[in-house]
């Protein structure tokens, strides 16, 4: 009892037994789900498309998450994702046989720059104009989808590049080669944040700009630089995304991303009033985010009520985050435990 | 006399300059995105048609997937007073109030490509495009006889077959989901073991197709209600070991140039044509209307069907 305790006053320890319950109930309703076979020299399974297809919602979590511990937001990453899906797609283009217009790493170098720009952009707007996060980027969420179908004339542009598909498509060891490059980029930002001074910084900003300011901290360019990383973010995300159907839809790629990754954070633990920030419990929201899509799909719920059922669990879930029913749980833990001892005395 | 004559003379030519030169029209045209290439290029046919005839001002508004955009770009058209609304539904519901409101302006409305819904329809002059009950028939039709064709259906042997619907509550998705339930019908062997949404997108698609494949192994047909969904389901079929085209039968509407490309290489098995290319259609509509013409409540376009034994000579000259 007294380890459950310790556990549940972990910050993770609630997304986790969100996505533990999620799972039970496919353990225990959906046939096969956790079935995992090797087909084609990799793993196969439910299990393994959740933790690819949930890739490109644990990028744009990473940026989010250092955002949304500024007190900010970025409601513009789905637009950014397209505009990033866009560029690499017209450059790399290529005919039927597979020969890329331009060299892959360039073009998806030039992408990712294109949607650090995007990010800059919206820190511009937020550290320097002053503007409201929401608005900030509420404008990039609607011009962004414009610059999307500018970039691929409105239509949808297809590739066929072999090499580029292992972004989304390939697999390393057997496991999606997408998962590496989510360790990579969550392990780099955990080390830049958590062993330097930056992630305290950060965290200072979101509880309090002021005070922040007077204890020497340059909020203004923690802010332009923490949305510029978001970009970037979004940035990788979008060559994710575009790998994996090998095209690029200036319309529909990335479209409601920002949502699902801001539920992926805000289910994770950190706040959206700013402050104290959980990278691991970001990507964890993000596997619940997955396995409620991947589950409605294997449980072959009707499309009509579909939104519905993802609405409950995710009020669920909120619920299960809220300090006062988690205090009161605890107390209610706490006083079975005691009660126990008092009758053992 | 004289100047009588002139003036005659000057009121003639009026005249005849005013017979000659057709009234000009503003026509506002309410499209609904882009999320296929088939949208595209129904968009650009409507755009360069009403551009060639200089009688004709288009304004053109995109509502990005989103039905309150459109309602909004009606609404404009209307408080601008144009002559004539073109407009594709979105989604079947919520247009009443709106066209009412241009019915009450005494504005036309032609549709094109999606209806609204049957208690909305007294609102809109005609509706013009594909027949989409025909063709999710006329996909299933063709499986029956391409089944058959190659052995494959003895009519008593289970048939599993798997539907990935276009938006939930479009037009397209329930009438192509209506059409090939009809035929099913009358194979009783056929069975559709699972159907779920995919959007119209190929990215959607492939995560339904994913799951589909975990969830069962004896899959047959896949019916996709577009060709951009049946893409992205060929990647997903071919993670899974599979042979798309050969291990699971692939049909698909719309018949896009991927398709074409993909039943060339013999990923794809059949796509049913819904031509987008509504715009010379869609003008001389209207410039019938000005002429105070009477449409015909329907006008239907003109489509074929595309599997391996045509796909190949017909890819050169697909515009879309």
């Amino acid at each position: 009892m007294a380890f459950l305790r310790n556990l549940s006053r972990k910050k993770i320890f609630w997304p986790l037994a969100a996505l533990v319950l999620l799972m039970c109930f496919n353990l225990f309703f959906t046939p096969n789900f956790f079935r995992v076979e090797i087909k084609e020299g990799h793993l196969y399974g439910n299990v393994i498309d959740i933790l690819k297809n949930s890739a490109p919602i644990m990028f744009l979590a990473i940026g989010l998450t250092l955002v949304i511990a500024t007190k900010g937001v970025d409601i513009s990453v789905g637009s950014v994702v397209a505009i990033s899906a866009g560029v690499v797609a017209m450059l790399i283009g290529g005919d039927l046989k597979g020969v890329p217009k331009n060299p892959i790493l360039l073009s998806m170098a030039a992408a990712v720059l294109v949607a650090t720009l995007a990010g800059m952009w919206n820190g511009l707007l937020v550290s320097r104009v002053g503007m409201q996060p929401v608005i900030a980027t509420l404008i990039l969420l609607v011009a962004g989808r414009g610059i999307a179908m500018v970039t691929t004339n409105a239509m949808v542009v297809w590739l066929y590049a072999k090499p580029f598909a292992l972004l989304g498509q390939g697999y390393l060891l057997g496991l999606p080669f997408s998962l590496y490059m989510v360790a990579f980029l969550l392990l780099a930002t955990m080390l830049v944040t958590r062993r330097t001074a930056l992630g305290l910084f950060i965290e200072a900003v979101g509880i309090n700009p002021t005070a922040a300011r007077f204890a020497g901290i340059n909020a203004r360019n923690i802010v332009f630089w923490v949305y510029a990383f978001s970009g970037f973010c979004a940035g990788i995300s979008g060559l994710v995304v575009c790998s994996t159907v090998m095209s690029a839809d200036g319309n529909n790629a990335g479209d409601g991303y920002e949502m699902n990754a801001i539920l992926a954070v805000v289910l994770g633990g950190t706040s959206m009033s700013g402050g104290k920030f959980y990278l691991m419990g970001s990507m964890v929201g993000a596997l619940i985010v997955q396995t409620l899509t991947t589950t409605i799909y294997a449980f072959n719920v009707p499309p009509e009520i579909a939104f519905l059922v993802k609405a409950v669990v995710v009020w669920v879930v909120s619920l299960l985050q809220s300090p006062d029913l988690r205090s009161g749980m605890a107390g209610f833990l706490g006083r079975r435990s005691e009660g126990g001892k008092e009758a053992a005395a | 006399m004289k100047k009588v004559a002139v003036l005659m003379a000057v009121l003639a030519l009026f005249a005849a300059a005013a017979f000659a030169a057709p009234k000009h029209w503003v026509v506002g045209f309410s499209q609904i995105g882009s999320e296929s290439e088939w949208r595209t290029a129904n968009t650009i046919s409507v755009q360069n048609s009403f551009l060639e005839d200089t009688s004709f001002t288009l304004i053109y508004s995109d509502a990005q997937q989103k039905p309150e955009n459109q309602i909004k770009a009606l609404r404009s058209f209307i408080a601008r007073k144009v002559d004539c609304i073109v407009f594709t539904a979105l989604v079947e519901t919520g247009y009443g109030p709106v066209l009412e409101e241009a019915k009450r302006a005494g504005i036309p409305v032609i549709m094109i490509d999606r209806d609204v819904q049957a208690s909305d329809r007294h609102l809109r002059l005609t509706i013009m495009g594909s027949d989409f009950v025909k063709e999710g028939e006329k996909a299933g039709t063709w499986l029956a006889d391409y089944l058959k064709k190659k052995g494959l259906d003895d009519g008593k042997k289970q048939i599993n077959i798997v539907e990935l619907q276009g938006t939930t509550g479009s037009a397209p998705a329930i009438d192509r989901k209506t059409g090939f339930a009809t035929v099913m019908k009358t194979h009783p062997n056929w069975v559709l073991t699972r159907s779920q949404t995919g959007n119209f997108t190929s990215s959607e698609g492939k995560q339904v197709m994913e799951a589909f494949l975990k969830a069962d192994k004896n899959i047959q047909v896949l019916y996709a209600h577009n060709d951009q969904m049946a893409l992205g389901a060929i990647q997903a079929i071919k993670e899974a070991g599979l042979k798309p085209g050969k291990d699971i039968i692939i049909v698909g509407v719309d018949a896009v140039k991927g398709a074409f490309e993909a039943m060339v290489a013999g990923e794809m098995n059949c796509s049913v044509e819904c031509s987008p290319l509504l715009g010379p259609q869609a003008v001389q509509a209207v410039r019938d209307l000005r002429d105070g013409k009477k449409l015909p409540a329907r006008i239907w376009t003109i489509e074929g069907i595309f599997d391996e034994t045509n796909a190949a000579a017909a890819l050169p000259t697909r515009q879309y």
